[in-house]
């Protein structure tokens, strides 16, 4: 039976199964504590190049408490490496007044807004990888709801995550039948054939759509979402908001010091 | 509610229902089954058995004819209530299961219809149990094989118990075993069971009574041991057991 079978497909492959205290932590206060920890970040002024040494170490002990093999957390870093590449363009196209480094002239606003980029980004995505590893994608959810997200988006998100992997599964076998028969485009003077199967997927998962909502009508949907259930977090569980609180002390810090 | 009791658990009569483009899905079926009765309808692919798996619950509204289930009508004010009495396990369990979890997915149902809490926890936990995913609860119902996916489906419909279970061809991709657990789930239930199938033997295993619709009309009703028999009556309506099988030997 290999019909919608999409093991380890989409989103969910990012969770790392675990039981550490960060795992255990409510979605709602992961949420909401990347959520600030990024905001920190980025307010912090970069010169501050302590500040950022030290938010750094704060999300490490975070990973290192989470059980997250680092090498893990480096690769998934990998995704931010098309910004980074935008980044390095920074020092040579940059005005102002120029440094030379190993006889390279490099522009000194270039380099600090490089930088930025680089520092602040990989900070940003390491937490998200962080959260994402941490909290299974229906915890994700619920924990949006919790935070009072509207409905109506963390259901367009449930739908996205509960059928990405479906419709991946039957362009797969799409694409499978277009081998099969002998055609496997490459250049673009083939797109016409990728043009249509990308069509017929397109009708197909309109039609799944409608075949969906029966379902959910036959079940009495009458237009709302019901709230996902969950335990409400306890106070305990917002220790985990010492990340955000200690990196906006460090933000503040490095402001004041300038 | 108005259900009379005595009354039929659901009456089709009269009903005919065709397509915006012209093509007639229903050409005055009339179909009674009684409370408590397991019926099988056979026919081919494009009988119209899933056009009249749709009037069951009022999401098609008859063209022409009645439905009426439990003594109510099926008409737009008792939508809701129909809707809660008649349950519909859809062929393709995917499109059933449009929650991130087998729990949220079974709780949706009587989250509609108003449950909170401990009722809520009490209906999921029974609906869960009674397919035997327990253990699943918490699973992303893409992480299911097909024959769980068709059971948690199940389990999505019973949570809203209702007097009536209709199965739209329920076998369809199922491996032996999964068919076989389905098979026992299905004797274990105290419901209306409607299977809407052309898995014949399937039909004889699971129903007592067999009506045969072909061309928008029922034309054939019976014990499913004789409706099977007809061997004639099932070519006419390309109807076709197994090689080597003999209703009258199971």
């Amino acid at each position: 039976m290999t019909q919608g079978h999409a093991h380890g497909d989409g989103l969910d492959s990012l969770y790392v199964a675990g039981d550490s205290p960060v795992h255990r932590v409510a979605p709602e206060v992961k949420i909401a504590a990347t959520v600030a920890y990024v905001f920190a970040v980025v307010a912090t002024p970069r010169e501050a190049l302590w500040a950022f040494a030290a938010d750094a170490a704060l999300l490490a002990c975070v990973v290192g408490l989470a059980g997250l093999p680092a090498a893990l957390v480096a690769r998934r870093l990998r995704i931010e490496i098309p910004f980074l590449l935008f980044a390095a363009f920074m020092p040579f196209t940059g005005a102002g007044p120029r440094v030379d480094i190993f006889g390279v002239s490099l522009s000194e606003p270039g380099l600090w807004a490089a930088w930025n980029i680089v520092a602040k980004g990989t900070l940003g995505v390491a937490a998200s990888i962080v959260l994402a590893a941490t909290t299974p994608v229906a915890d994700l959810l619920r924990g949006l709801g919790r935070l009072h997200v509207p409905r109506v988006v963390t259901a367009i998100a449930g739908f996205m995550v509960r059928y990405l992997g479906i419709v991946a599964g039957e362009a797969r076998r799409m694409h499978v039948a277009r081998q099969s028969r002998g055609y496997d485009p490459r250049w673009l003077w083939q797109a016409r054939g990728m043009a249509a199967s990308t069509g017929t997927l397109f009708v197909r998962s309109y039609e799944r759509g409608e075949r969906v909502y029966l379902a959910m009508v036959a079940r009495g949907y009458e237009g709302t979402m019901p709230a996902l259930e969950g335990r409400r977090a306890s106070v305990s569980q917002w220790w985990l908001a010492v990340l955000p609180l200690t990196a906006w002390t460090f933000a503040v810090a490095a402001w004041l010091a300038r | 509610m108005t259900g009379q009791a005595g009354a039929p658990a659901v009456a089709v009569r009269g009903v005919r229902f065709a397509y915006p483009d012209g093509r007639v899905a229903l050409d005055g079926v009339d179909l009674e089954v009684g409370p408590g009765e397991r019926v099988a309808v056979l026919g081919p692919n494009g009988a119209g058995k899933s056009t009249l798996v749709l009037h069951l619950n009022g999401i098609f509204e008859a063209q022409r004819g009645e439905v009426i289930v439990g003594g109510l009508p099926v008409v737009k004010r008792n939508l809701a209530e129909v809707r809660r009495r008649v349950g519909i396990v859809f062929q393709d369990p995917d499109d059933q299961l449009f929650m991130p979890t087998v729990h949220d997915d079974v709780a949706f149902g009587p989250a509609q219809a108003g449950l909170r809490e401990a009722d809520l926890a009490g209906r999921v936990a029974g609906a869960l149990a009674a397919v035997g995913m327990t253990d699943r609860r918490d699973a992303a119902p893409h992480h299911l094989s097909f024959g769980q996916r068709r059971r948690v489906a199940i389990a999505t419909v019973l949570a809203t118990e209702p007097n009536v279970l209709v199965l739209d061809e329920p076998t369809a991709n199922l491996d032996p075993a999964a068919r076989r657990e389905l098979t026992e789930v299905l004797a274990s239930l105290d419901v209306t069971l409607l299977v809407v199938t052309h898995d014949l033997p399937y039909a004889l295993e699971t129903c007592g009574r067999a009506v045969v619709l072909d061309g928008g009309r029922i034309v054939a009703d019976g014990s499913t041991g004789e409706v099977l028999a007809d061997r004639d009556l099932l070519a006419a309506h390309r109807l076709y057991l197994p090689v080597g099988f003999d209703p009258a030997r199971v």
